[in-house]
């Protein structure tokens, strides 16, 4: 048995990329066979599927996509199985994940296609909402990714998101929106440093110490909401941000309203993004907060002070958390309700190691997750026969499989979940 | 954290000399010796954790708040008559009446069958926080014996039991497999695992093999009969799945300390790199622990269906079960034991909260808040002994229940 397993073990380790892009290949051209047969042959020949790709009221309104849904899934077939070709021949590694990115943004149009096939689905509509969907989890990843950087695991994202949403609707209905929104960021703040005190001062393990934050905030914020808020009806009714178009970007067919039609929240989240990932490779301060993650000894030896990061590095994340918290009831709800956040800060953190520790990467795992859970809400409407549940489940099984290394070996900061003791 | 976490592999060491002349607390609290020692600071906690529930309390009392102003000392007075009363039905509805206890047994049970689950991972150096997805799918498991097969009650009962283990243990067991076989961290996956078990029930609930018959709702079928926990006492709730989790108690504690299989899980949890030299199958033994822990899981998932009214499942039956038994299994510090008192703590808390919600008007999720007030003092013990001025002992040893996501 010792020796099977030691023996598989070498041969994976052999030829890793190799290994892997077969499966890719192999994966694609499944794929190819599975759109040809369930949606390209799987629907009346000569139905047409209309995409909108512009809201009612738009300056370029009525613009609409309308295409012979078999002839989609058959091209997309063939596309996927050329994929499959290319990557199963192995001349370019490199290219194996553009490859699959591909394929499965074929696969999901694909999907579009057969599930709209004799109707008309709004695909703006669910473009933009995927925008707005996934910016809880962008932000969650982030604030996951402040902390891991410098070596402190957050799992405490879902309890920060949900105290600081609680916190910005009761100030939020006793004062301003902006106040609100200041509140909520400070509540974060004030979360990511009792992780901070519990994990870098205490020691306590930081996976217990992220458990016991979330535990905390659920309960809190529900006793508080059925206490305070049951009573005081007053306190539970913040205002919303509106939102407000960027001139002329705003009015670009489909990029305008997916991107540049938003409030506030989803363009500072996405400025955010840009910033952090400047900052952490192209700064001072990102090559300090790398470097304590990676190796605090050698980053202590150089005189950076391992302990003061790594405390700024997890409030700053709670402050981001908060600023999430605060967009899911002074942005979208403008109401708390119980456990309002319902798993969303689980998947930032899995956008988090989707994206493997990269800004950029959270974003993008951030707009898929996001684009399962438009689909979940959209696929109601078509009335498909997928239960809405499997679609739900999408970013936890992604997260699987990229924590499994099935899609490229994600690697953490070395240090990751390691307290620092100081000699 | 504290010696019972880890197996010890030397023998402890003794207990550093007191002053026994000034220092007459740790005479009284008996902090000197183990044994008091592992008793002070949950005890403390569990204290401290009621004082600040007391004032969460006091300050979240819109109707008293006002009058602090106005007439402080009446003001007082109603908030110490609140905390009284709310703590009084705590009391009274754990412990105070024959039924109190029934009903304290009744919650204990699903949360120390859950809290020997997280208790056997930690023991063996992986952390199981997916009890709540496997009690989810052992309970569905269960589930599925309990209404379409029609049998006498002797087989019935043992056999959706023996399903439950299985479809718990199955669920870990992914966690375990892909740990063992790609190393993937086994916090992830069972977070990952517990949404998914989730979904899978909802859909599960709304299909027709489940689904109650004419409902449109998410609503299975009940268990029959014959595949219910039968009460102990007519009239009281507490059933026989509280005897499960006793035996189940002692079954874990055998297994772990008194069997080869515990001796390698409690081996690889000390040190893997060690347990690999010595020739244990590290990678399998991934895979058996959480098989164990998720059948342990999956068990307190059947008595979330079988054990209580109505005997069927709904969306999110067993609802934080998994989690409170992190807390308990750190209450317990992973011994079986102490996870069989801790839970009994929690069931008297659940009981007790429910009184107060009922009696004194406080929701009960402040239970939640004291448990998590409780396990945050519980792992750092420096919070207690900077509130109470204790000394630390002269020898802690400080272990690392978790690794990083790379490890």
């Amino acid at each position: 048995m010792t020796t099977t397993t030691t023996a598989a073990e070498i041969r994976i380790r052999a030829t890793p990329e190799e290994r892997r892009a077969t499966a890719v290949g192999v994966t694609l051209i499944f794929l190819a066979a599975f759109v040809f047969w369930v949606f390209g042959l799987g629907v009346e020949s000569g139905s047409v599927s209309t995409f909108n790709l512009s809201l009612p009221g738009a300056v370029f309104a009525d613009l609409v996509w309308a295409v012979n849904s078999q002839w989609l899934a058959y091209a997309v077939a063939l596309i996927l199985a050329f994929l499959g070709g290319l990557v199963l021949r192995r001349t370019h590694i490199r290219l194996t994940n553009l490859a699959l990115a591909i394929g499965l943004g074929l696969l999901a149009l694909a999907f579009l296609t057969w599930a709209a096939s004799g109707k008309t689905f709004s695909l703006v509509g669910m473009l933009k909402s995927t925008v707005v969907l996934s910016v809880p989890v962008i932000l969650g990843g982030l604030s996951g990714l402040m902390c891991e950087r410098v070596a402190v695991i957050n799992i405490a994202i879902e309890g920060q998101l949900l105290t600081a949403a609680f916190v910005g609707t009761i100030v939020g209905s006793v004062s301003s929106i902006w106040v609100g929104l200041f509140a909520a960021m400070a509540t974060g703040a004030v979360l990511g440093g009792v992780l901070a005190v519990l994990t870098i001062k205490f020691r306590i393990d930081q996976i217990i110490a992220g458990v016991v934050i979330n535990i905390f905030a659920l309960g809190l914020t529900s006793f508080l909401a059925r206490r305070v808020l049951g009573e005081v009806q007053d306190l539970n009714s913040p205002g919303r941000f509106s939102s407000f178009k960027i001139p002329v970007l705003g009015d670009i067919p489909v990029i305008g309203p997916m991107f540049f039609d938003h409030n506030m929240f989803v363009y500072v989240t996405f400025i955010l993004v840009i910033f952090v990932h400047f900052a952490l490779f192209y700064t001072r301060w990102g090559l300090r907060s790398r470097s304590v993650g990676e190796h605090p000894r050698a980053a202590d030896t150089m005189g950076i002070n391992v302990f003061r990061t790594r405390y700024r590095n997890v409030i700053l994340g709670g402050v981001i958390a908060g600023f999430g918290g605060a967009f899911l009831t002074l942005a979208q709800v403008s109401r708390f309700e119980e456990n309002l956040t319902a798993g969303i800060g689980f998947i930032g953190l899995a956008a988090m190691i989707f994206g493997r520790w990269m800004p950029i990467g959270v974003l993008g795992a951030g707009l898929v997750f996001g684009f399962a859970r438009a689909l979940q809400q959209k696929l109601g409407i078509l009335g498909t026969p997928i239960p809405s549940e499997f679609l739900s489940m999408t970013p936890y099984i992604v997260t699987i499989i990229v924590v499994a290394g099935v899609v490229g070996r994600a690697r953490p900061p070395a240090a990751d979940g390691q307290p620092y003791i100081k000699d | 954290m504290t010696d019972e976490l880890e197996p010890t592999m030397e023998p402890e060491e003794p207990p550093a000399p007191e002053d026994e002349a000034t220092d007459w607390y740790a005479r009284i609290t008996g902090i000197g010796s183990s044994a008091g020692r592992a008793m002070v600071i949950p005890a403390l906690a569990v204290l401290t954790a009621l004082i600040i529930g007391a004032l969460i309390i006091v300050l979240t009392d819109v109707d008293t708040l006002p009058l602090w102003k106005s007439d402080p000392v009446e003001a007082l007075r109603l908030s110490w008559e609140g905390v009284v009363t709310a703590y009084k039905a705590l009391f009274v509805g754990s412990v105070g009446s024959k039924q109190a206890v029934s009903e304290s047994l009744f919650y204990a049970t699903p949360l120390i069958l859950a809290g020997l689950a997280v208790a056997v991972g930690f023991q063996a150096g992986l952390f199981n926080i997916g009890a709540n997805g496997q009690a989810h799918i052992g309970g569905m498991f269960a589930l599925y014996v309990g209404f379409s097969w029609a049998l006498p009650a002797v087989i019935h009962l043992p056999l959706a039991i023996f399903a439950a283990i299985i479809g718990g243990a199955i669920w870990a067991g992914i966690a375990g497999f892909l740990k063992a076989r790609t190393g993937a961290h086994e916090v992830i996956t069972t977070i990952m695992l517990n949404f998914i078990a989730l979904f899978l029930v909802d859909y599960l609930l709304k299909s027709s093999v489940f689904q109650q018959p004419g409902r449109n709702d998410p609503i299975s079928s009940a268990a029959l009969p014959s595949a219910r926990f039968p009460v102990l006492i007519p009239g009281l709730r507490v059933n026989i799945g509280f005897l499960i989790a006793v035996a189940a108690v002692a079954v874990v504690w055998w297994l772990m300390y008194r069997s080869t299989v515990g001796f390698e899980f409690r081996a690889v949890g000390f040190n893997p790199d060690g347990g690999k030299y010595a020739g244990m199958n590290v990678a399998l033994i991934y895979v058996a622990v959480m098989a164990v822990s998720g059948a342990l899981a999956g068990i307190a998932g059947a008595n979330q269906i079988l054990g209580l009214e109505p005997f069927r499942a709904r969306s999110n039956f067993a609802g934080t079960v998994g989690f409170d038994a992190i807390a308990l299994a750190l209450l317990g510090r992973s011994h079986p034991i102490g996870v069989l008192f801790a839970g009994l703590l929690f069931g008297a808390l659940r009981a007790g909260g429910n009184g107060m919600q009922g009696a004194a008007g406080i929701p009960i999720d402040l239970v939640l808040v004291l448990q998590a007030l409780i396990i945050v003092m519980i792992a750092a013990p420096e919070l207690v002994r900077a509130i109470y001025r204790i000394k630390a002992p002269a020898q802690e040893s400080k272990s690392t229940l978790t690794t990083g996501w790379g490890g």
